[in-house]
């Protein structure tokens, strides 16, 4: 169970099997095929054995035996949850999804069950806007220390001086390619798009999710990531129909296809980048110049949590440098925590993939709130996924 | 006499209540909500706001592409998996030694044990390029592309919903009377217009349940054109399934759903009537 960051390593008949086991648990990569097409309310479930008995640390407010919780997939070493159930007797059920927009559309149907979720920074204040989440008591997270943080990555979760979510790790968005298929080397979105209608032709991917491809193609004349302009969109859309019959697929579950080299291009978030790159080394990882996205995911607790205490108890033991380290090594996303990145080891944050140089870092922008809830832009993914 | 006919309508009502309180509750009820969310409106961030308004039906042809998709992925489909399915049906019906038939049919009805997405998983592996390509290239054939191919979603859809074309076929060809084989070969029949004139036409109503029944299925399929074709083919279930998880728009996805349901209504009534009308037998109002 606990191998999340080994997965997907070049196929052999064990891994192949692991592999299945998998994905019957609803894991694969994030905002992946199964969350995109709502399979992604799969539920894995860590342990659901009764607790043993609460250690007196927690004696205080009763935990319960039992929380939910909503996040990515391979986002966490499983280990982590098995070590909070060992300390305070709560089971750690967690539930894996795709995008943040059906983590939304989950909320807002309500009942949800989750008393910890992991919202990206774009959609926090929209949560807040539909009463959804709540101000953190921060006086119940005590190993979490604003002043460590490093603010870039953290702005969104404060709103008007309230801290309704705190950071889990943050990351890019930009474009995994296998150099020994394209040998022409790239750096940069326009490049991108122009190499998946020649030399990249019917093996180039983009995710089936409307932020990233969307606001990429917008990179491709230096509009912004976010725009919402009619016609800065015209002209995305313009290029994307134009791609779309190129493409080998619209899809964000692309660790498979280009691990088995069948794709030899895609858009890629820094952990899978990080991941592809591990195993096979021809993939490289790649920002565009231009720009693109810079995201940090959060962790919030719902409104109507059913265990609250057990949300505050798991958030604030995942705010310990100690087991967050765990999570960043399991995940190979970076840190926004000063703390953990002390713990990393050198050849972590040493890797320009995770750790970008600030030329690169410094185009990129955050995802904004408005490109969530614009159906604009989701009737322009329609037209391009029915193109 | 009337204390008799009390009873049995208490009987009846009694028999029947628990299918008729299942059916209002989880198909009845939800439909009526799907019916109201319909008329509403898309909330400002999202989901469903009160409203009156058939605004969503008039911007149907937004999604009509996905709707013209579906219109002939699912016939196309369904022939594909008759086709394949025939022979099997007509050869477990026939041809098989008695004691074999029983394991031959429960082969069949296996794979069903296994969730199809896992199935669907599977053949993503074996049609991937360290699958079949791999196999190819060994013998000399580089770089064949598989998988995201209209051909990789035929055979993943013939492949999934073959038992389900298998079986109606199976019974309706079980059930045919030999003696009437006999007597057309006694009559001087080849053996292909006895087939054509008697074995096909008597087996109609189960090739027009089985069709109807996988055409239906994949009115709303989704999954395997997006696992097996790379979700470059947009269908209605994808358009469903987008509106509303991803953009949320409750009420649009809901004109959609009511649409499919009727489209799905016609398409049964139809598919009743021709194989009543072709096979000659007696009508069976499955609706």
């Amino acid at each position: 169970m606990s191998k999340s960051y080994r997965d997907g390593l070049p196929i052999s008949p064990e891994s192949f099997v692991d592999q299945l086991m998998r994905l019957k648990r609803g894991s694969i990569g994030r905002r992946d095929f199964l969350g995109l097409t709502g399979l992604g309310i799969a539920t894995a479930v860590m342990a659901r054995e009764i607790g043993i008995m609460p250690t007196p640390a927690f004696a205080a407010e009763s935990l319960g035996d039992r929380m939910s919780i909503a996040t990515w997939p391979n986002y966490h070493d499983p280990q982590t949850f098995e070590n909070f159930k060992k300390d305070t007797g709560v089971a750690v059920e967690v539930n894996v999804f795709g995008s943040n927009e059906e983590m939304l559309a989950k909320l807002q149907a309500g009942a949800s069950g989750w008393s910890l979720f992991v919202p990206t920074n774009y959609t926090i204040s929209t949560y807040k806007k539909l009463g959804i989440i709540e101000p953190l008591e921060m006086a119940k997270l005590p190993n979490f220390d604003g002043s460590q943080e490093d603010p870039r990555f953290t702005g969104e979760g404060t709103i008007d001086g309230t801290i309704y979510a705190v950071p889990k790790n943050w990351g890019t968005t930009g474009f995994a390619v296998n150099t020994k298929k394209l040998t022409k080397p790239m750096t940069s979105w326009k490049e991108f798009w122009d190499t998946a209608m020649a030399e990249g032709d019917s093996r180039t991917m983009v995710h089936d999710y409307q932020l990233t491809t969307i606001g990429n193609a917008l990179k491709y004349f230096g509009y912004s990531f976010n725009s919402l302009k009619p016609d800065e969109l015209a002209k995305a859309e313009e290029l994307l129909l134009k791609v779309k019959p190129h493409l080998f697929a619209v899809s964000s579950d692309y660790q498979p296809g280009m691990r088995a080299g069948d794709a030899w291009m895609t858009m890629c978030w820094t952990n899978d980048g990080a991941q592809l790159h591990r195993d096979i080394p021809e993939i490289a990882y790649v920002l565009g110049k231009e720009g693109g996205e810079i995201w940090t995911d959060f962790y919030a607790i719902p409104k109507d949590a059913p265990n609250k205490p057990a949300g505050y108890a798991l958030l604030n033991y995942l705010m310990n440098p100690q087991v967050a380290v765990k999570e960043h090594l399991a995940n190979g996303a970076p840190s926004t925590d000063a703390r953990v990145n002390k713990l990393l080891p050198k050849e972590v944050l040493d890797n320009p993939i995770l750790y970008p140089a600030a030329d690169l870092l410094t185009p990129l922008e955050f995802g904004a709130a408005a490109t969530l809830t614009d159906p604009g832009r989701a009737e322009l993914m329609a037209r391009f996924k029915s193109a | 006499m009337h204390g008799s006919r009390l009873r049995k309508t208490l009987l009846t009502a009694m028999l029947l209540g628990p299918a008729t309180a299942w059916l209002v509750v989880f198909l009845v009820l939800p439909f009526i909500a799907i019916a109201v969310f319909s008329v509403g409106e898309r909330a400002p961030e999202g989901g469903y706001q009160a409203a009156f308004t058939f605004a969503q039906y008039a911007n149907l042809p937004a999604r009509a592409t996905a709707f013209w998709n579906t219109m002939v992925l699912a016939p196309v489909g369904a022939l594909a998996c008759l086709l394949v399915a025939y022979p099997v049906a007509y050869y477990l019906a026939l041809q098989a030694p008695q004691r074999w038939r029983l394991i031959l049919l429960a082969l069949v009805v296996i794979p069903f044990w296994t969730s199809l997405l896992m199935r669907t998983y599977a053949w993503m592996y074996v049609l991937g390029g360290r699958g079949i390509p791999a196999l190819l290239a060994y013998i000399g054939f580089e770089d064949v592309r598989l998988i995201n191919t209209p051909g990789a979603v035929l055979l993943g859809i013939v492949y999934g919903y073959l038992p389900l074309m298998i079986l109606p076929i199976y019974v309706s060809l079980e059930r045919l009377d030999r003696r009437l084989l006999e007597a057309s070969a006694d009559l001087g029949a080849t053996p292909i217009s006895t087939f054509l004139g008697v074995t096909l036409k008597l087996s109609l109503p189960g090739v027009m349940t089985g069709f109807s029944l996988v055409m239906i299925l994949l009115l709303g399929e989704y999954l395997i054109p997006t696992l097996l074709g790379g979700g470059k083919v947009f269908f209605i279930g994808n358009a469903l399934v987008d509106l509303f998880l991803q953009s949320r728009n409750w009420p649009f996805g809901s004109a959609i759903a009511i649409t499919l349901v009727l489209v799905s209504v016609v398409v049964l009534i139809a598919a009743n009537r021709i194989s009543t009308r072709v096979s000659g037998a007696r009508r069976v109002d499955l609706i």
